[in-house]
Protein backbone atom coordinates (compact mmCIF):
# COMPACT_ATOMS: atom_id res chain seq x y z
CA UNK A 1 0.00 0.00 0.00
CA UNK A 2 1.31 3.57 -0.94
CA UNK A 3 0.00 6.79 0.22
CA UNK A 4 0.53 10.49 0.24
CA UNK A 5 0.23 12.40 3.38
CA UNK A 6 0.07 15.86 4.43
CA UNK A 7 2.72 16.38 7.42
CA UNK A 8 -0.70 16.81 9.76
CA UNK A 9 -1.29 14.00 8.58
CA UNK A 10 2.16 12.20 9.15
CA UNK A 11 1.97 13.83 12.63
CA UNK A 12 -1.20 12.53 13.45
CA UNK A 13 -0.02 9.05 12.66
CA UNK A 14 3.20 9.17 14.32
CA UNK A 15 0.88 10.35 17.45
CA UNK A 16 -0.65 7.12 17.11
CA UNK A 17 2.45 5.11 17.03
CA UNK A 18 3.87 6.75 20.13
CA UNK A 19 1.22 5.08 22.12
CA UNK A 20 2.89 1.49 21.03
CA UNK A 21 5.89 2.23 19.65
CA UNK A 22 8.82 4.69 20.58
CA UNK A 23 10.07 6.21 17.72
CA UNK A 24 13.03 7.13 16.96
CA UNK A 25 15.01 9.37 14.27
CA UNK A 26 17.62 11.77 13.21
CA UNK A 27 16.67 15.00 15.16
CA UNK A 28 18.88 18.50 15.50
CA UNK A 29 20.82 19.24 18.50
CA UNK A 30 21.06 23.26 18.44
CA UNK A 31 24.79 24.43 18.69
CA UNK A 32 25.85 20.74 19.79
CA UNK A 33 28.24 19.98 16.83
CA UNK A 34 31.79 19.64 16.69
CA UNK A 35 32.59 23.25 15.99
CA UNK A 36 31.26 26.31 17.58
CA UNK A 37 27.98 27.53 16.33
CA UNK A 38 27.31 24.37 13.95
CA UNK A 39 24.57 21.84 14.91
CA UNK A 40 24.74 17.95 15.91
CA UNK A 41 22.28 15.56 13.77
CA UNK A 42 22.11 12.34 15.83
CA UNK A 43 19.15 9.88 16.71
CA UNK A 44 16.82 10.78 19.38
CA UNK A 45 13.14 10.26 19.94
CA UNK A 46 10.77 12.62 17.29
CA UNK A 47 7.10 13.12 17.81
CA UNK A 48 6.53 14.81 15.11
CA UNK A 49 7.88 15.12 10.88
CA UNK A 50 9.46 18.53 12.19
CA UNK A 51 11.49 17.03 14.19
CA UNK A 52 13.25 14.56 11.69
CA UNK A 53 16.13 15.68 9.81
CA UNK A 54 15.66 14.23 6.62
CA UNK A 55 18.09 15.97 4.48
CA UNK A 56 21.61 15.74 6.03
CA UNK A 57 23.15 12.54 7.51
CA UNK A 58 23.41 11.78 10.79
CA UNK A 59 26.46 12.51 12.48
CA UNK A 60 26.22 9.28 14.37
CA UNK A 61 24.75 6.19 13.18
CA UNK A 62 21.56 4.34 15.27
CA UNK A 63 22.99 1.21 16.17
CA UNK A 64 23.01 3.16 19.51
CA UNK A 65 19.05 2.51 19.55
CA UNK A 66 20.20 -1.50 20.22
CA UNK A 67 23.28 -1.36 20.85
CA UNK A 68 23.59 1.88 23.06
CA UNK A 69 26.63 3.42 24.14
CA UNK A 70 26.62 1.97 27.50
CA UNK A 71 24.37 -0.05 28.74
CA UNK A 72 24.10 -2.03 32.40
CA UNK A 73 24.06 -5.59 32.00
CA UNK A 74 23.35 -6.65 35.36
CA UNK A 75 22.94 -5.29 38.98
CA UNK A 76 25.05 -6.88 41.38
CA UNK A 77 24.76 -8.16 45.37
CA UNK A 78 28.06 -10.03 46.49
CA UNK A 79 25.43 -12.93 45.97
CA UNK A 80 23.84 -12.58 42.37
CA UNK A 81 23.42 -11.04 39.46
CA UNK A 82 20.17 -9.80 37.88
CA UNK A 83 19.65 -8.63 34.53
CA UNK A 84 17.83 -5.17 34.66
CA UNK A 85 13.99 -4.95 33.07
CA UNK A 86 13.67 -2.83 29.88
CA UNK A 87 9.93 -1.62 29.05
CA UNK A 88 7.79 -3.57 26.88
CA UNK A 89 7.19 -0.55 23.85
CA UNK A 90 8.14 -1.75 20.93
CA UNK A 91 10.48 0.39 18.42
CA UNK A 92 9.95 2.28 15.49
CA UNK A 93 13.75 3.91 13.94
CA UNK A 94 13.60 6.19 10.83
CA UNK A 95 16.92 5.15 8.69
CA UNK A 96 18.83 5.06 5.29
CA UNK A 97 19.86 1.93 3.14
CA UNK A 98 23.34 2.15 4.38
CA UNK A 99 22.64 1.56 8.06
CA UNK A 100 19.46 -1.16 7.16
CA UNK A 101 22.08 -2.88 5.55
CA UNK A 102 24.52 -1.83 8.91
CA UNK A 103 22.55 -3.25 11.30
CA UNK A 104 22.27 -6.91 9.24
CA UNK A 105 26.49 -6.41 10.05
CA UNK A 106 25.39 -6.13 13.69
CA UNK A 107 22.89 -9.19 13.77
CA UNK A 108 25.68 -11.02 12.28
CA UNK A 109 28.02 -10.05 15.40
CA UNK A 110 25.93 -10.30 18.18
CA UNK A 111 23.10 -13.49 17.08
CA UNK A 112 25.12 -15.50 14.30
CA UNK A 113 29.04 -15.29 15.68
CA UNK A 114 29.82 -18.24 17.53
CA UNK A 115 27.07 -20.69 19.48
CA UNK A 116 25.51 -18.01 21.99
CA UNK A 117 23.08 -15.16 21.19
CA UNK A 118 23.60 -11.94 23.01
CA UNK A 119 20.81 -11.80 24.82
CA UNK A 120 21.02 -7.84 25.61
CA UNK A 121 21.11 -7.18 21.77
CA UNK A 122 18.58 -9.55 20.67
CA UNK A 123 15.59 -8.33 23.66
CA UNK A 124 16.00 -4.65 21.90
CA UNK A 125 16.59 -6.11 18.53
CA UNK A 126 13.34 -7.90 18.43
CA UNK A 127 11.11 -5.02 18.93
CA UNK A 128 12.48 -2.96 16.24
CA UNK A 129 10.70 -2.08 12.90
CA UNK A 130 12.67 -0.13 10.02
CA UNK A 131 11.11 2.45 8.34
CA UNK A 132 13.53 3.45 5.36
CA UNK A 133 14.29 7.11 4.66
CA UNK A 134 14.30 7.51 0.89
CA UNK A 135 17.84 9.30 -0.01
CA UNK A 136 17.35 11.84 -2.08
CA UNK A 137 20.79 12.75 -3.36
CA UNK A 138 23.82 11.24 -1.69
CA UNK A 139 25.76 12.54 0.67
CA UNK A 140 29.38 14.15 1.18
CA UNK A 141 31.68 11.29 1.21
CA UNK A 142 29.05 8.46 0.66
CA UNK A 143 30.05 5.58 -0.89
CA UNK A 144 27.01 3.10 -0.44
CA UNK A 145 26.77 1.92 -4.28
CA UNK A 146 30.31 0.71 -4.42
CA UNK A 147 29.44 -1.16 -0.79
CA UNK A 148 26.54 -2.54 -2.63
CA UNK A 149 24.69 -1.44 0.54
CA UNK A 150 22.75 1.56 -1.63
CA UNK A 151 19.62 -0.03 -1.69
CA UNK A 152 17.42 -2.46 0.75
CA UNK A 153 14.21 -4.62 1.22
CA UNK A 154 13.88 -5.25 4.54
CA UNK A 155 11.83 -2.54 5.88
CA UNK A 156 8.00 -2.17 6.92
CA UNK A 157 7.97 1.57 5.30
CA UNK A 158 9.55 3.12 3.49
CA UNK A 159 9.18 7.12 3.27
CA UNK A 160 10.28 10.48 0.96
CA UNK A 161 9.75 13.65 2.70
CA UNK A 162 9.43 16.72 1.25
CA UNK A 163 8.43 20.33 2.59
CA UNK A 164 4.64 19.67 2.79
CA UNK A 165 3.83 16.03 2.43
CA UNK A 166 5.49 12.64 2.13
CA UNK A 167 5.23 9.86 -0.10
CA UNK A 168 4.87 6.36 1.91
CA UNK A 169 4.89 2.72 1.01
CA UNK A 170 3.76 0.55 3.73
CA UNK A 171 4.55 -3.19 3.71
CA UNK A 172 4.22 -4.49 7.28
CA UNK A 173 0.49 -4.72 8.07
CA UNK A 174 1.06 -4.47 11.78
CA UNK A 175 1.79 -0.96 10.94
CA UNK A 176 -0.94 -0.45 8.14
CA UNK A 177 -3.91 0.03 10.42
CA UNK A 178 -2.26 3.53 12.24
CA UNK A 179 -2.97 4.81 8.62
CA UNK A 180 -6.70 3.74 8.68
CA UNK A 181 -7.99 6.54 6.63
CA UNK A 182 -5.68 8.27 6.64
CA UNK A 183 -3.93 10.32 3.37
CA UNK A 184 -4.41 9.60 -0.42
CA UNK A 185 -3.39 6.88 -2.30
CA UNK A 186 -0.17 7.08 -4.34
CA UNK A 187 2.28 4.36 -6.54
CA UNK A 188 5.46 5.32 -4.17
CA UNK A 189 7.90 3.02 -4.59
CA UNK A 190 11.41 4.16 -3.11
CA UNK A 191 13.96 4.71 -5.22
CA UNK A 192 17.90 4.13 -4.42
CA UNK A 193 20.38 6.54 -4.56
CA UNK A 194 22.64 4.61 -7.97
CA UNK A 195 25.58 6.87 -8.04
CA UNK A 196 27.96 8.40 -5.40
CA UNK A 197 30.98 11.04 -6.00
CA UNK A 198 32.90 9.25 -3.66
CA UNK A 199 33.49 5.61 -5.48
CA UNK A 200 36.05 2.80 -4.00
CA UNK A 201 37.44 -0.27 -5.68
CA UNK A 202 37.42 -2.97 -2.70
CA UNK A 203 40.05 -5.75 -3.83
CA UNK A 204 38.60 -9.19 -3.95
CA UNK A 205 40.69 -11.91 -2.93
CA UNK A 206 40.53 -14.71 -0.45
CA UNK A 207 43.98 -14.60 0.78
CA UNK A 208 45.82 -11.36 2.09
CA UNK A 209 49.25 -11.35 1.35
CA UNK A 210 51.40 -11.25 4.36
CA UNK A 211 53.46 -8.01 2.82
CA UNK A 212 50.26 -6.37 2.88
CA UNK A 213 50.30 -6.28 6.57
CA UNK A 214 53.87 -5.10 6.92
CA UNK A 215 53.43 -2.19 3.96
CA UNK A 216 54.56 1.22 3.88
CA UNK A 217 51.12 2.40 2.59
CA UNK A 218 49.76 2.02 6.12
CA UNK A 219 52.76 4.42 7.65
CA UNK A 220 51.13 7.53 6.48
CA UNK A 221 48.14 7.11 9.62
CA UNK A 222 51.02 6.42 12.00
CA UNK A 223 50.96 9.80 13.63
CA UNK A 224 48.31 11.05 11.49
CA UNK A 225 45.88 9.50 12.84
CA UNK A 226 45.76 10.47 16.95
CA UNK A 227 43.61 7.48 18.13
CA UNK A 228 40.29 9.27 19.15
CA UNK A 229 38.12 6.21 17.83
CA UNK A 230 35.74 9.19 15.93
CA UNK A 231 35.45 6.60 13.21
CA UNK A 232 34.70 3.33 15.57
CA UNK A 233 31.59 5.43 17.03
CA UNK A 234 30.40 6.58 14.54
CA UNK A 235 30.32 3.40 12.45
CA UNK A 236 27.41 1.54 11.82
CA UNK A 237 29.06 -1.62 11.71
CA UNK A 238 31.58 -1.46 14.81
CA UNK A 239 30.01 -3.67 17.40
CA UNK A 240 33.37 -4.16 19.94
CA UNK A 241 32.15 -2.79 23.75
CA UNK A 242 34.39 -3.30 27.05
CA UNK A 243 32.65 -4.53 30.37
CA UNK A 244 33.25 -2.13 33.57
CA UNK A 245 31.91 -2.58 37.04
CA UNK A 246 30.85 0.11 39.68
CA UNK A 247 30.04 -0.19 42.67
CA UNK A 248 27.18 2.14 43.89
CA UNK A 249 28.41 2.73 47.13
CA UNK A 250 31.65 1.13 48.67
CA UNK A 251 29.98 -0.06 52.09
CA UNK A 252 26.97 -2.22 50.41
CA UNK A 253 28.98 -4.16 47.64
CA UNK A 254 25.74 -3.65 45.24
CA UNK A 255 26.59 -1.97 42.20
CA UNK A 256 26.12 -3.01 38.27
CA UNK A 257 28.35 -4.19 35.26
CA UNK A 258 28.05 -2.07 32.27
CA UNK A 259 29.43 -2.76 28.53
CA UNK A 260 30.28 0.28 26.91
CA UNK A 261 31.04 0.62 23.11
CA UNK A 262 35.18 0.05 22.46
CA UNK A 263 36.92 1.13 19.45
CA UNK A 264 39.90 -0.34 18.25
CA UNK A 265 41.87 2.82 17.12
CA UNK A 266 41.83 3.95 20.87
CA UNK A 267 44.32 3.10 23.15
CA UNK A 268 44.08 0.00 25.41
CA UNK A 269 41.66 -2.10 23.50
CA UNK A 270 44.42 -4.96 23.36
CA UNK A 271 45.73 -4.54 26.83
CA UNK A 272 46.34 -7.60 28.94
CA UNK A 273 46.81 -8.14 32.76
CA UNK A 274 50.79 -7.87 33.01
CA UNK A 275 51.11 -4.86 30.18
CA UNK A 276 51.13 -6.88 27.00
CA UNK A 277 49.67 -5.04 24.09
CA UNK A 278 49.47 -6.27 20.63
CA UNK A 279 48.59 -2.88 18.45
CA UNK A 280 50.56 -0.38 19.88
CA UNK A 281 51.12 2.19 16.93
CA UNK A 282 48.08 3.97 15.41
CA UNK A 283 49.36 2.72 11.53
CA UNK A 284 48.76 -1.08 12.53
CA UNK A 285 45.23 0.30 13.89
CA UNK A 286 44.18 1.62 10.64
CA UNK A 287 45.57 -1.29 9.13
CA UNK A 288 43.65 -3.79 11.93
CA UNK A 289 40.52 -1.51 11.08
CA UNK A 290 40.91 -1.47 7.26
CA UNK A 291 41.00 -4.91 6.93
CA UNK A 292 38.41 -5.81 8.76
CA UNK A 293 35.73 -3.78 7.25
CA UNK A 294 36.94 -4.78 3.67
CA UNK A 295 38.92 -7.92 4.16
CA UNK A 296 38.11 -10.34 6.98
CA UNK A 297 34.89 -10.41 7.74
CA UNK A 298 33.66 -10.92 4.83
CA UNK A 299 35.95 -13.71 4.66
CA UNK A 300 34.08 -15.17 7.72
CA UNK A 301 30.75 -14.22 7.36
CA UNK A 302 30.65 -13.27 2.98
CA UNK A 303 30.03 -10.45 2.80
CA UNK A 304 32.04 -7.07 3.29
CA UNK A 305 31.27 -5.25 6.55
CA UNK A 306 32.03 -1.81 5.51
CA UNK A 307 28.41 -0.06 4.19
CA UNK A 308 29.97 3.01 2.55
CA UNK A 309 28.51 5.68 4.60
CA UNK A 310 31.01 7.84 5.26
CA UNK A 311 30.10 8.46 8.60
CA UNK A 312 34.37 8.07 9.43
CA UNK A 313 35.52 10.25 6.70
CA UNK A 314 32.79 13.45 8.08
CA UNK A 315 34.02 12.82 11.59
CA UNK A 316 38.06 12.24 11.23
CA UNK A 317 39.73 15.34 13.01
CA UNK A 318 42.73 14.44 10.65
CA UNK A 319 40.52 14.23 7.46
CA UNK A 320 42.02 11.30 6.96
CA UNK A 321 39.53 9.43 4.80
CA UNK A 322 38.64 5.59 4.14
CA UNK A 323 37.54 5.42 0.87
CA UNK A 324 40.43 6.85 -0.48
CA UNK A 325 42.35 4.10 1.97
CA UNK A 326 40.16 1.24 0.26
CA UNK A 327 41.43 2.67 -3.15
CA UNK A 328 45.00 2.63 -2.39
CA UNK A 329 45.01 -0.76 -0.64
CA UNK A 330 43.50 -1.74 -3.85
CA UNK A 331 45.96 0.01 -6.08
CA UNK A 332 48.69 -2.17 -4.26
CA UNK A 333 47.46 -5.36 -4.83
CA UNK B 1 13.30 -15.08 28.02
CA UNK B 2 16.12 -16.50 26.47
CA UNK B 3 19.38 -17.54 28.19
CA UNK B 4 22.16 -15.50 28.94
CA UNK B 5 25.22 -16.33 28.41
CA UNK B 6 26.81 -13.46 30.08
CA UNK B 7 25.57 -14.43 33.33
CA UNK B 8 28.03 -15.63 35.81
CA UNK B 9 27.38 -18.24 38.20
CA UNK B 10 28.33 -18.67 42.28
CA UNK B 11 30.92 -21.42 43.14
CA UNK B 12 32.83 -22.28 45.97
CA UNK B 13 36.32 -22.10 46.10
CA UNK B 14 37.83 -25.91 48.05
CA UNK B 15 41.39 -24.99 48.28
CA UNK B 16 43.67 -22.51 47.81
CA UNK B 17 47.67 -23.96 47.25
CA UNK B 18 50.88 -20.62 47.11
CA UNK B 19 52.78 -21.82 43.76
CA UNK B 20 54.85 -18.68 44.17
CA UNK B 21 54.45 -15.32 45.74
CA UNK B 22 52.34 -14.79 42.87
CA UNK B 23 50.81 -17.72 41.46
CA UNK B 24 48.23 -19.12 43.18
CA UNK B 25 45.93 -22.43 42.15
CA UNK B 26 42.16 -22.39 43.44
CA UNK B 27 40.15 -25.44 42.77
CA UNK B 28 36.63 -24.77 43.05
CA UNK B 29 34.25 -26.77 42.87
CA UNK B 30 31.93 -27.53 39.67
CA UNK B 31 29.32 -29.56 38.48
CA UNK B 32 30.69 -30.41 34.65
CA UNK B 33 34.23 -30.30 34.04
CA UNK B 34 35.62 -28.60 30.79
CA UNK B 35 37.69 -30.07 27.82
CA UNK B 36 41.43 -29.71 28.31
CA UNK B 37 42.31 -26.66 27.17
CA UNK B 38 39.28 -24.59 27.70
CA UNK B 39 38.75 -21.34 29.60
CA UNK B 40 36.68 -19.60 32.06
CA UNK B 41 35.59 -15.94 32.19
CA UNK B 42 36.21 -15.35 36.46
CA UNK B 43 33.53 -12.92 37.73
CA UNK B 44 33.89 -10.58 40.89
CA UNK B 45 31.02 -8.34 41.13
CA UNK B 46 32.26 -4.73 41.31
CA UNK B 47 35.73 -5.62 40.00
CA UNK B 48 35.41 -7.34 36.80
CA UNK B 49 36.06 -10.66 34.29
CA UNK B 50 38.78 -12.01 33.53
CA UNK B 51 39.57 -15.04 30.99
CA UNK B 52 42.05 -18.30 32.87
CA UNK B 53 42.45 -21.36 32.23
CA UNK B 54 42.02 -24.69 33.75
CA UNK B 55 45.09 -25.85 35.21
CA UNK B 56 43.63 -28.73 36.61
CA UNK B 57 40.57 -30.93 36.34
CA UNK B 58 39.46 -33.66 39.04
CA UNK B 59 35.87 -35.07 39.55
CA UNK B 60 33.11 -32.20 40.47
CA UNK B 61 36.23 -29.51 40.43
CA UNK B 62 38.54 -27.51 38.28
CA UNK B 63 41.71 -25.63 38.95
CA UNK B 64 43.06 -22.53 37.88
CA UNK B 65 46.28 -21.02 38.45
CA UNK B 66 45.98 -17.17 38.91
CA UNK B 67 49.21 -14.83 38.69
CA UNK B 68 48.56 -11.96 40.49
CA UNK B 69 48.85 -9.32 38.00
CA UNK B 70 45.48 -7.18 37.10
CA UNK B 71 42.30 -5.74 38.89
CA UNK B 72 40.61 -8.68 38.95
CA UNK B 73 43.75 -11.18 39.79
CA UNK B 74 44.59 -9.44 42.59
CA UNK B 75 41.16 -9.23 43.83
CA UNK B 76 40.67 -13.03 43.30
CA UNK B 77 44.32 -13.45 45.75
CA UNK B 78 42.31 -12.04 48.69
CA UNK B 79 39.50 -15.14 48.18
CA UNK B 80 39.87 -18.19 50.72
CA UNK B 81 38.69 -21.69 50.73
CA UNK B 82 34.60 -21.37 51.42
CA UNK B 83 34.66 -18.06 49.47
CA UNK B 84 32.17 -17.64 46.84
CA UNK B 85 33.72 -16.99 42.83
CA UNK B 86 31.69 -16.55 39.71
CA UNK B 87 32.29 -17.96 36.78
CA UNK B 88 31.02 -18.65 33.24
CA UNK B 89 31.94 -21.23 30.82
CA UNK B 90 33.56 -23.47 30.29
CA UNK B 91 34.51 -21.50 26.53
CA UNK B 92 37.06 -22.05 23.47
CA UNK B 93 37.72 -25.18 21.31
CA UNK B 94 40.15 -26.67 23.89
CA UNK B 95 42.68 -29.55 22.42
CA UNK B 96 41.65 -32.27 20.33
CA UNK B 97 42.04 -36.06 21.91
CA UNK B 98 42.59 -37.41 18.83
CA UNK B 99 45.50 -35.24 18.02
CA UNK B 100 47.42 -37.38 20.69
CA UNK B 101 46.57 -40.97 20.20
CA UNK B 102 50.10 -43.23 19.80
CA UNK B 103 51.65 -40.23 19.01
CA UNK B 104 55.39 -38.93 20.22
CA UNK B 105 54.04 -35.81 22.21
CA UNK B 106 56.25 -33.12 23.23
CA UNK B 107 54.53 -30.39 25.28
CA UNK B 108 56.91 -27.09 25.66
CA UNK B 109 55.39 -24.23 28.02
CA UNK B 110 56.91 -21.31 29.17
CA UNK B 111 55.83 -19.54 32.78
CA UNK B 112 52.06 -19.23 33.09
CA UNK B 113 51.84 -21.62 29.95
CA UNK B 114 52.35 -24.39 31.69
CA UNK B 115 48.72 -23.85 33.77
CA UNK B 116 46.60 -24.78 30.32
CA UNK B 117 48.97 -28.03 29.79
CA UNK B 118 48.89 -29.37 32.96
CA UNK B 119 45.49 -31.37 32.88
CA UNK B 120 46.87 -32.87 29.33
CA UNK B 121 49.89 -33.62 31.04
CA UNK B 122 48.44 -35.24 34.17
CA UNK B 123 46.42 -37.20 31.39
CA UNK B 124 49.37 -38.61 30.04
CA UNK B 125 50.70 -39.64 33.36
CA UNK B 126 47.89 -41.69 34.42
CA UNK B 127 47.06 -43.04 30.83
CA UNK B 128 50.90 -43.84 29.58
CA UNK B 129 49.41 -45.97 26.87
CA UNK B 130 47.21 -43.13 25.28
CA UNK B 131 50.43 -41.98 23.81
CA UNK B 132 53.70 -43.57 22.28
CA UNK B 133 56.12 -41.12 24.24
CA UNK B 134 56.11 -38.16 26.22
CA UNK B 135 58.84 -35.34 26.47
CA UNK B 136 58.57 -32.30 28.43
CA UNK B 137 60.07 -29.09 28.52
CA UNK B 138 59.56 -26.17 30.38
CA UNK B 139 60.93 -22.32 30.40
CA UNK B 140 60.73 -19.83 33.40
CA UNK B 141 62.44 -16.58 34.31
CA UNK B 142 64.08 -17.90 37.45
CA UNK B 143 64.24 -20.34 40.13
CA UNK B 144 61.78 -18.64 42.31
CA UNK B 145 59.01 -18.75 39.48
CA UNK B 146 59.07 -22.25 38.95
CA UNK B 147 55.79 -23.29 39.04
CA UNK B 148 54.03 -27.24 39.38
CA UNK B 149 57.42 -27.98 41.25
CA UNK B 150 56.26 -31.16 42.80
CA UNK B 151 54.07 -32.11 39.85
CA UNK B 152 57.32 -31.53 37.46
CA UNK B 153 59.34 -33.93 40.22
CA UNK B 154 56.39 -36.81 40.05
CA UNK B 155 56.27 -36.68 35.74
CA UNK B 156 59.91 -36.60 35.65
CA UNK B 157 60.16 -39.94 36.93
CA UNK B 158 57.98 -41.36 33.57
CA UNK B 159 58.91 -38.72 31.20
CA UNK B 160 62.14 -37.41 29.75
CA UNK B 161 61.50 -33.51 31.70
CA UNK B 162 64.09 -31.02 30.68
CA UNK B 163 63.31 -27.54 32.93
CA UNK B 164 65.34 -24.75 32.05
CA UNK B 165 65.02 -20.79 33.61
CA UNK B 166 66.23 -17.68 31.34
CA UNK B 167 68.64 -16.75 34.38
CA UNK B 168 69.58 -18.31 38.10
CA UNK B 169 70.87 -16.96 40.71
CA UNK B 170 71.26 -18.88 43.27
CA UNK B 171 70.40 -22.56 44.07
CA UNK B 172 69.24 -24.01 41.33
CA UNK B 173 68.19 -27.66 40.82
CA UNK B 174 67.06 -27.69 37.42
CA UNK B 175 68.57 -28.99 34.48
CA UNK B 176 69.46 -25.52 32.50
CA UNK B 177 69.82 -22.22 32.18
CA UNK B 178 68.51 -20.30 28.74
CA UNK B 179 65.90 -20.35 26.83
CA UNK B 180 63.67 -23.25 25.79
CA UNK B 181 64.30 -22.61 21.83
CA UNK B 182 68.19 -23.62 23.13
CA UNK B 183 66.94 -27.23 24.09
CA UNK B 184 64.71 -28.67 21.63
CA UNK B 185 67.58 -29.72 20.02
CA UNK B 186 68.16 -31.87 23.69
CA UNK B 187 64.89 -33.69 22.35
CA UNK B 188 65.43 -37.28 20.53
CA UNK B 189 62.89 -36.77 17.54
CA UNK B 190 60.85 -39.47 16.53
CA UNK B 191 59.90 -39.85 12.91
CA UNK B 192 58.22 -36.68 12.09
CA UNK B 193 54.78 -38.52 11.10
CA UNK B 194 54.84 -39.63 14.69
CA UNK B 195 55.47 -36.40 16.56
CA UNK B 196 52.96 -33.97 17.91
CA UNK B 197 54.40 -31.08 19.67
CA UNK B 198 52.15 -28.47 21.86
CA UNK B 199 53.72 -25.23 22.93
CA UNK B 200 51.97 -22.81 25.33
CA UNK B 201 53.67 -19.45 26.60
CA UNK B 202 54.03 -15.82 25.30
CA UNK B 203 53.54 -15.48 22.10
CA UNK B 204 57.68 -14.88 21.17
CA UNK B 205 58.34 -18.00 22.98
CA UNK B 206 55.58 -20.13 20.93
CA UNK B 207 56.68 -18.46 17.43
CA UNK B 208 60.67 -19.37 18.12
CA UNK B 209 59.81 -22.78 19.71
CA UNK B 210 57.64 -23.68 16.95
CA UNK B 211 60.52 -22.71 14.49
CA UNK B 212 62.75 -24.79 16.14
CA UNK B 213 60.95 -27.76 15.96
CA UNK B 214 60.16 -26.82 12.13
CA UNK B 215 63.93 -27.25 11.52
CA UNK B 216 63.52 -30.32 13.04
CA UNK B 217 61.21 -31.05 10.38
CA UNK B 218 57.97 -31.38 12.13
CA UNK B 219 55.32 -29.70 10.23
CA UNK B 220 53.18 -27.34 11.35
CA UNK B 221 50.33 -28.89 11.20
CA UNK B 222 51.80 -31.07 13.41
CA UNK B 223 52.54 -28.25 16.36
CA UNK B 224 49.21 -26.90 18.44
CA UNK B 225 49.51 -23.28 20.36
CA UNK B 226 47.27 -21.74 22.84
CA UNK B 227 46.76 -18.43 21.97
CA UNK B 228 45.92 -15.89 24.95
CA UNK B 229 44.13 -12.45 24.13
CA UNK B 230 42.34 -9.71 25.88
CA UNK B 231 38.65 -10.79 25.83
CA UNK B 232 35.50 -9.12 27.15
CA UNK B 233 32.93 -11.50 26.94
CA UNK B 234 34.69 -14.88 25.26
CA UNK B 235 31.52 -15.52 23.50
CA UNK B 236 32.56 -14.00 20.09
CA UNK B 237 31.12 -10.54 20.69
CA UNK B 238 32.89 -8.12 22.11
CA UNK B 239 35.74 -7.82 19.04
CA UNK B 240 38.73 -8.01 21.27
CA UNK B 241 40.32 -11.14 20.77
CA UNK B 242 39.60 -10.66 17.01
CA UNK B 243 42.73 -11.87 14.96
CA UNK B 244 42.07 -11.80 11.13
CA UNK B 245 39.04 -13.87 11.19
CA UNK B 246 39.40 -15.54 14.21
CA UNK B 247 37.77 -15.20 16.81
CA UNK B 248 40.69 -16.32 19.98
CA UNK B 249 37.57 -17.23 22.19
CA UNK B 250 35.66 -19.49 20.39
CA UNK B 251 37.62 -20.97 17.44
CA UNK B 252 40.89 -20.90 19.57
CA UNK B 253 42.30 -20.58 21.99
CA UNK B 254 43.59 -23.69 20.80
CA UNK B 255 45.09 -23.40 17.06
CA UNK B 256 47.43 -25.22 14.67
CA UNK B 257 50.91 -23.64 13.89
CA UNK B 258 49.84 -23.74 10.31
CA UNK B 259 46.96 -21.12 10.95
CA UNK B 260 48.01 -19.86 13.89
CA UNK B 261 51.63 -18.04 12.04
CA UNK B 262 49.38 -16.96 9.20
CA UNK B 263 47.40 -14.76 12.27
CA UNK B 264 48.67 -11.17 12.47
CA UNK B 265 47.43 -9.08 15.40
Amino acid sequence: MSLKLTNESFDKVIEKLRKDYTVYAPRRFKDRGRFSDTDLIRYGEVSSVADIVWNEKSTFSPKEIIFPITQTIFRFTEEEYREPAIDDKKIIIFLRACDINGIRRLDTIFLKNGDDEDFYYKRLREKVKFVLIECQNSFDNCFCVSMNSNTTKDYSIAVCFGTNDALLEIKDNDLAEYFAGIGEKSNFKPEFVSENITKVTVPELKKMPDAIFTHEMWDEYKSRCIACGRCNTTCITCSCFSTDDIFYDESTNVGERRRTWAACHVDHFTDMAGGHEFRKDNAARMRFKTLHKVYDYNKRFGEQMCVGCGRCDDNCPEYISFSDCINKLNDII
Amino acid sequence: MCKNPLKPAPYKIISVRELTKDEWTFRIKVETTPIFGQFYEVSLPGIGEMPISTSGIGDKWIEMTIRNVGKVSSEVHKLKPGSTIFLRGPYGNGFNADDFKDKHVVVAAGGCGVSPVRPLIEYFYNNPDYVAEVDLLFGFKEPGVVLFKEDIGRWKKKFNTIVTVDQACGAWEGNCVGLITDYVKEIKMSEYQKMQIVIVGPPIMMKYTAEEFIKHGVPEEQIIVSMERRMSCGIGKCGHCKVDSCYVCIDGPVFYYSEAKKLID
